[in-house]
């Protein structure tokens, strides 16, 4: 059976060019980073190079870039390093939302029907002692916008650092760090056809923060441990891509994207895009269908080749709905009926017209089974 | 997915993972699925990690897991937790609240495995499921009807627990183990390379660690805000008089001996609970003899709702070796029925399964009063 891969907020392939920027660095160049003789500077000059791109790709200096071991450790970092009193939203990813509950002084900040964040509200929530301000770019399951321009000037003028989880932004829309005013912006590797375990912090020059991590002076002392050179080179690989090639991508996929929402609005009686009404990037599709539970939607999709996504389940199976559909005011049941299609580089519209019609055809065989699920 | 998928219920145990590789063997298209009933971290009084008798638990699902990966099957996860909350625990605590001392397994039986599992295999595109369950069923052309047979391993035999399933039911679904051993099963999960080959069997209720109801009841209690107080009460004899104090009629069981912490001449037993007084009635063993009782709620497997009075086996509980009775219809319907032992039986308790058989034949079932 024929596969199509509608998931690639959760995970998307590396592609071959970063494969290949990779492999050496496991093989030939294998040298340690951080070693004076020749295999050290032969494996520090990729990793020096791969900072560059990275950095290229947020519009920022290479020496404002913090390699870590992916987004969860690079949120973790903002959110532990800037002590005090920190204000976040309800709709984080589980890497800011979890860690921020760690803390002892913590504010969320809830969101509007449509998943967005009130500047207003965040800029009343600050404190005295509040140190940090962290709001996602771009939301993973509703692919929501925030104002993060407007954001950064109210932490500005209250001298607050901010922070920014743009692990779902890269790729899909462009991101100049300073224009948007970040302190801090944690991305991931991949999330752009590069490889897992691999992200990075930027921090801009001259903010103060601590360590997570202790060890050997890695990178400038921020992140303790060997660095990961293939890793480095496959994001570099990758964030070139986002340079060259994800402006026009993310054009072909936001057709794509509207071409499927709008015919399973269509087709489909009772569905709903959630968030629709607010800026969202182009690849995501958030679809409510009344009366239909997910999990068997994602299943029967699955075993007729569709890889799609229902909000947060975990390993176990257990469905607690999403912490986002809930913040944006759904019911658990409108949460539990909700799907997320995230296209990629390796859909097509004629994938894109078999999804349609699968879609349409599991949640009408599930509609036709009584009674409803619970 | 074809018309002739079919979804295996896999606990990660032996018996379904031997399901799942003896279709997958015989060629047919299997979906591996599990499901999540109960979170066993939820009441952490009694949570423990080395409990017996446990479902659900994330070993279990990495169990299952593996076994669909060795198999090269598609494999799910499923949650209807809410469901066998509102469909099983609540009952079975319910039960036991009004003196009665339920049986989860029929009520998951009939309200998850054969209904929602069911309907979520159907909505994914499988026309039929296969569980690990030690029953028979065939079907029978000049009755036009699905009938269920005890297991030829008659030790494994769960057929008391399956008694509310419907013919529609019966017809989608498949007990390949119903026809083997358990020493076969085992074998052929050491021959199928299934790596749960020599993992315990599963024992008491799945949700109960330690198979303690009690301390079950209590916890989930305290964590709906309910004072356990409110079953306390007193131990009296038969003709009323009180001879001690009880910490709650859902400690206590019919038949039950142990526990009632009252020095007698000759061994006491549980006669009945009282949840309206509060009372946990003892008396002498032979007080706990019945020659007959009524049986509610019965569902018809083998034959039809009987017109007249009909000989056969009753089962009143699930190691109870059946005892001839005639059974007699006190509903038109043929959904309730007086059931007069041929010999007085003992501990027949309300709230327990009855289960008539013709030989192995699976007759129907239904709820002692």
């Amino acid at each position: 059976m024929t596969r199509f891969y509608f998931d690639h907020n959760a995970t998307t392939p590396v592609s071959p060019e970063v494969f290949q920027a990779m492999a050496p660095l496991m093989t030939t160049v294998f040298g340690n980073a951080s070693s004076i003789h020749q295999f050290g500077q032969e494996a520090r000059g990729e990793l020096d190079r791969a900072r560059r791109s990275v950095a290229a790709m947020l519009g920022a200096k290479a020496e404002e870039i913090v390699f870590t071991g992916g987004g969860t450790e690079a949120d973790n970092m903002a959110i532990f390093g800037a002590g005090g009193h920190v204000i976040t939203t309800t709709i984080e990813h589980p890497a800011v939302l979890q860690a921020a509950q760690q803390l002892p002084e913590v504010t969320f900040v809830k969101v509007d029907r449509q998943g967005l964040v009130d500047p207003q509200a965040v800029r009343a929530a600050i404190r005295p002692d509040t140190k940090l301000i962290s709001v996602m770019h771009v939301n993973n399951e509703l692919g929501v916008i925030q104002p993060l321009r407007e954001i950064a000037e109210i932490a500005h003028d209250a001298g607050v650092l901010f922070h920014s989880d743009g692990v779902q932004a890269m790729g899909k829309l462009p991101v100049n760090a300073g224009e948007l005013g970040v302190d801090l912006y944690s991305i991931s590797a991949h999330k752009i056809y590069g490889p897992k375990g691999m992200g990075a912090l930027y921090i801009r020059k001259g903010t103060e923060l601590r360590p997570l991590l202790y060890g050997g002076p890695h990178e400038r002392k921020m992140r303790a441990g060997t660095e990961n050179v293939p890793g480095a080179a496959g994001f570099g690989r990758a964030a070139e891509w986002v340079i060259a090639e994800s402006r026009a991508e993310a054009a072909r996929l936001s057709v794509l994207r509207d071409r499927l929402e709008q015919r399973i609005l269509t087709r489909v009686t009772g569905a709903h895009v959630n968030g629709s009404a607010a800026p969202r990037v182009g690849n995501t599709s958030n679809i409510r269908f009344d009366g239909i539970d997910s999990e068997p939607l994602l299943i029967g999709l699955d075993l007729k080749g569709f890889a799609v996504s229902s909000g947060s389940a975990c390993s176990s199976g257990a469905t607690e709905p999403s912490h986002v559909l809930a913040a944006i005011g759904l019911t658990r049941e409108q949460a539990r009926s909700s799907v997320r299609f995230s296209l990629g580089r390796s859909n097509t519209e004629a994938q894109v017209d078999a999804l349609i019609d699968a879609v349409v055809e599991v949640v009408s065989r599930l509609r036709k089974l009584a009674p409803a699920y619970v | 997915m074809s018309e002739h998928t079919i979804a295996v219920a896999m606990s990660g145990g032996v018996d379904s993972s031997v399901v799942a590789g003896m279709l997958n063997r015989a060629g047919e298209r299997v979906i591996g699925m599990t499901m999540q009933l109960w979170n066993q971290k939820r009441l952490p009084d009694i949570a423990s990690d080395n409990a017996t008798g446990r479902c659900c638990s994330l070993d279990d699902v990495y169990d299952a897991r593996h076994v669909a990966q060795l198999l090269g099957i598609p494999y799910y996860v499923v949650n209807f937790e809410d469901r066998f909350e509102a469909q099983v625990v609540k009952p079975f605590i319910d039960e036991y609240l009004a003196g009665r001392t339920p049986i989860p397994c029929t009520l998951c039986n009939n309200f998850i495995k054969f209904d929602q599992f069911l309907e979520m295999a159907e909505g994914i595109g499988a026309r039929e499921i296969a569980t690990g369950h030690y029953a028979r069923i065939d079907w029978n052309g000049d009755s036009r009807r699905w009938e269920m047979r005890r297991s030829v391993d008659r030790s494994k035999d769960q057929t008391y627990f399956l008694c509310g399933l419907k013919q529609d039911q019966l017809a989608r679904t498949r007990f390949p183990l119903g026809a083997m051993e358990k020493t076969q099963v085992r074998e052929l999960a050491r021959e199928l390379g299934i790596p749960t080959a020599a993992k315990p069997d599963s024992q008491e209720i799945c949700f109960v660690p330690n198979g303690d109801y009690a301390g079950f009841i209590d916890s989930y209690f305290k964590e709906q805000g309910i004072a356990p107080t409110e079953t306390q009460g007193e131990i009296v004899t038969a003709d009323g008089k009180v001879v001690g104090e009880h910490a709650g009629v859902h400690h206590f069981t019919v038949g039950q001996r142990r526990g009632l912490g009252i020095a007698a001449a000759e061994p006491l037993y549980v006669i009945a609970t009282e949840p309206a007084s509060k009372r946990v009635v003892i008396g002498r063993n032979d007080d706990l003899l019945r020659a007959s009782m009524h049986v509610r709620e019965v569902n018809w497997i083998s034959i039809a709702a009987p017109s007249a009075p009909l000989r056969a086996e009753v089962k009143i509980r699930n190691k109870h070796a059946a005892a001839a009775a005639t059974l007699l219809p006190a509903a038109a319907d043929g959904t309730r029925i007086e059931v007069r032992f041929d010999e007085p039986q003992r501990a027949v308790t309300p709230g327990q399964g009855a289960v008539f058989y013709s030989g192995d034949l699976v007759l129907g079932g239904g709820w002692i009063e």
